[in-house]
């Protein structure tokens, strides 16, 4: 056993109402500078949707990820072998193009004051921030928000490949049309397709805490991160010549405070919190074969209060603030605990730390005597569950986002949640769950105490609930190789180069 | 006295000014050393030049600095007539595409606009000095046959007693001047380096061919372990 720390994540999807705030937040702490216009470190998409940049999910067109070889099965980066990657340092044929994104632009503001008197309104045209000249807007971050439905856009969702053209007609017929929102920044993976990618090895995982991070100093712009991170959480600064990524806003969690996009997010969907795991195992949790992806992942994430792992953890150095955080880890619960939180394409075998709970909404809401009814009265457990069949976007559409497709993984998350729920109209009714109720609850593998647990900690969460950050203690940290007063009363930003003039 | 200096203040000068300014900044700006690339905001011509110029460059210049290391290994290669043939006209060849290579770099970045919006000064002088000093290789190889033959008794000797800092520019005094011309042009192209964006062919990342997928860095393994 080799323990290890990671600041991880659950986003509950079932909450997020597509704001944006969150990217918002992000960008303007992080990306609002020359080259780095066009990241988004945080982004909304809509799904069924294409995503950004547009179709990121195919692996044909952008070899993210690892595959096992035929042969052998070893793992490989999708993208090329070692020498492979080396070859194509010159260019990278399978690198997105600006246009996959998007090309940044502001509008000429002035223009709207500074136009001479004139017969017509003045007009701002949209400027390119990459050119300076006028140019056409032809794609935005988010230009299919919520345009599920459409054939430009949820029509090329790249899940919906290998599914009958019976079903995608049934998702898009206008009176079922549905759609939900995913948020999504780096999932700062155990076995990061980016880091492996790097040729420079600039791209490492910081022990203390788990998050991935660019050396920007040893970065030499050969971006084949940029492929290898199939999830496209990398972006490369085409000014600096550097990519950059989401650095899970290390400097708030030094000082104690959520990321930016946790803290601000309007829909309260975000949990942060530590989890164990064995770094000893992480070979054989991508190693299975994809059904059991999601089920060998969770197995590598170790309980916290089990005194074998804490002791591990200790001798690896882990301190104990951060062992306690991980025992209080609101992440533990949804992850292992509840099996509520699923990856998400646990597929591209990178082991992403970003949980999701499914959506519910999605499930196709019965109109029982004009009530809306989610659970269809009925004596037997199963016809609780019979919406699961009924739900209009498919099992296999979720399955594919977040169990590589096995359908019962994601199966056994929503007979969960709608125990929950019905747990939750019973206890709420009638003050006690009835025995249907309990029938609903064995089926679905909770208790009633666990059903409480997690309505408790879904729908009223405190702050605190939500983010327990772990003390970083990064002074604490550092004191030990460096000594804390080399840079009192010098220059406090910058590029460690200090200010010259005067004595 | 010319020759003095395009054979011997040039080539250290070069040398000096290269070593000396490639340490400082890397000591000093580590952050500036990249490829620069700009294949995100255009990467259809790109694909074409940009594999064509290095991996045609690439060889060339192995070949020169191959022939100039190993002059007797080099001599047995050229031994027979076909094998000269096959050198020289697979150098011509290779010469060809890295023009085609540059032309095509140069014709992006005049006529893309976004390429144009990353292009800086430093960057024209590079593509200029560039092209001129691989079109001067090609007339040198072109017209004054078989350059692969008498490298090895004019230029691989002037370069040597450079390296003994003896310098003798006899070896290399009567040749034309294309060739004088190319001569120079290869120690400019060094002395560009700490300059520009070709500080990035200095850190071709060899080690990913060994190193570990997985990089984990941490802050207080030491305090750790002791
Ligand atoms: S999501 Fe992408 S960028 Fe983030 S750690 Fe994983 S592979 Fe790297
Ligand atoms: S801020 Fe929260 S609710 Fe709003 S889009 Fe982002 S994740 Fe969803």
């Amino acid at each position: 056993m080799n323990i290890r720390a990671q600041v991880s994540m659950v986003f509950h999807l079932d909450k997020c109402i597509g704001c944006h705030t969150c990217s918002v937040s992000c960008k303007n702490i992080w990306t609002d500078r020359q080259g780095a216009e066009y990241m988004w470190w945080n982004n909304v998409e809509t799904k069924p949707g294409t995503g950004y940049p547009v179709r990121w999910e195919d692996q044909e067109k952008y070899k993210g990820g690892w595959e096992k070889k035929p042969g052998n099965g070893q793992l490989q980066l999708k993208m090329n072998g070692r020498l492979g990657m080396l070859g194509n340092i010159f260019f990278n044929p399978h690198l997105p193009s600006l246009d996959d994104y998007y090309e940044p632009w502001t509008y000429e503001y002035e223009n709207l004051i500074n136009a001479p008197a004139g017969d017509d309104q003045p007009t701002a045209r949209p400027i390119s921030l990459v050119t300076g000249h006028p140019m056409e807007i032809k794609r935005g971050p988010n230009w299919d928000d919520d345009l599920s439905g459409s054939e430009v856009y949820a029509a090329n969702d790249p899940n919906l490949d290998g599914m009958s053209d019976d079903e995608r007609q049934l998702m898009f017929e206008v009176e079922r049309l549905v759609f939900f929102y995913l948020p999504r920044i780096c999932n700062h993976c155990l076995n990061a397709g980016c880091v492996a990618a790097c040729p420079s090895g600039a791209i490492y995982k910081r022990g203390e805490d788990g998050i991935v991070l660019v050396n920007q100093d040893v970065c030499r712009g050969w971006r084949m991160c940029i492929t290898g991170c199939p999830y496209k959480k990398v972006y490369y600064n085409w000014s600096t010549g550097k990519s950059e990524k989401c650095i899970l806003c290390y400097p708030r969690l030094e000082t104690g405070q959520a990321p930016a996009c946790f803290h601000s997010c309007v829909g309260r969907i975000r949990y942060l919190g530590v989890l164990l795991y064995d770094a000893d195992r992480l070979d054989e949790a991508v190693g299975v074969d994809d059904a059991a992806l999601v089920r060998a992942q969770r197995a590598i994430i170790m309980d916290p209060h089990d005194p074998a792992v804490v002791a591990s953890a200790k001798a690896n150095g882990v301190p104990d603030a951060m062992i306690e955080a991980a025992q209080q880890s609101p992440v533990y619960r949804f992850v292992k605990e509840w099996e509520l939180a699923l990856p998400l394409h646990p597929e591209f075998r990178t082991l992403p730390m970003l949980f999701y709970v499914p959506p519910m909404l999605p499930l196709q809401a019965i109109a029982n005597d004009g009530r809306l009814d989610v659970t269809q009265d009925s004596e037997e457990a199963a016809d609780y569950f019979g919406t699961l069949e009924k739900a209009r976007l498919p099992m296999r559409y979720m399955a594919r986002l977040f169990s590589a497709g096995n359908e019962e993984e994601v199966a056994a998350v929503y007979r969960k949640l709608i125990a929950v729920r019905v747990y939750r109209r019973a206890s709420t009714i009638a003050g006690e769950p009835d025995a249907d109720t309990r029938k609903v609850l064995a089926a679905a593998g909770l208790t009633a105490d666990e059903a409480q647990a997690i309505f408790e900690l879904t729908a009223k969460p405190t702050f605190d609930e939500r983010f327990v950050v772990p003390p970083l203690a990064r002074e604490v940290a550092i004191e030990s190789i460096m000594d804390p007063f080399t840079h009192k009363t010098k220059a406090g930003f910058g590029f460690r180069r200090e200010a010259k003039r005067g004595q | 006295m010319a020759d003095l200096v395009l054979f011997v203040a040039i080539p250290y000068a070069a040398v000096v000014v290269a070593v000396v300014l490639t340490l400082y900044r890397y000591a000093n700006n580590r952050f500036s050393y990249s490829s620069l690339s700009s294949q995100l905001l255009e990467n259809s011509v790109l694909s074409w030049a940009s594999v064509a110029w290095h991996y045609a460059i690439l060889l060339i210049l192995t070949a020169h600095v191959l022939a100039a290391l190993f002059p007797g290994l080099w001599a047995r290669l050229l031994g027979g007539q076909v094998r000269l043939y096959v050198i020289e006209i697979t150098g011509m060849g290779l010469a060809l595409i890295a023009i085609i290579g540059m032309g095509l770099f140069i014709w992006r970045r005049l006529t893309n606009p976004r390429a144009r919006a990353v292009t800086s000064t430093g960057d024209w002088v590079l593509l200029a000095v560039l092209l001129a000093q691989v079109v001067l290789g090609f007339i040198t190889a072109f017209v004054y046959r078989w350059g692969a033959l008498w490298y090895l008794q004019t230029a691989a000797p002037w370069l040597e007693s450079l390296v003994r800092l003896n310098p003798d520019t006899s070896y290399v005094a009567l040749m034309p001047w294309v060739i004088k011309l190319h001569f120079v042009g290869g120690f400019v192209t060094i002395a560009l380096i700490p300059f520009t964006r070709l500080s990035h062919a200095l850190t071709i990342p060899v080690s990913y061919l060994w190193r570990p997928y997985r990089l984990v860095i941490w802050n207080r393994r030491q305090a750790v372990r002791e």
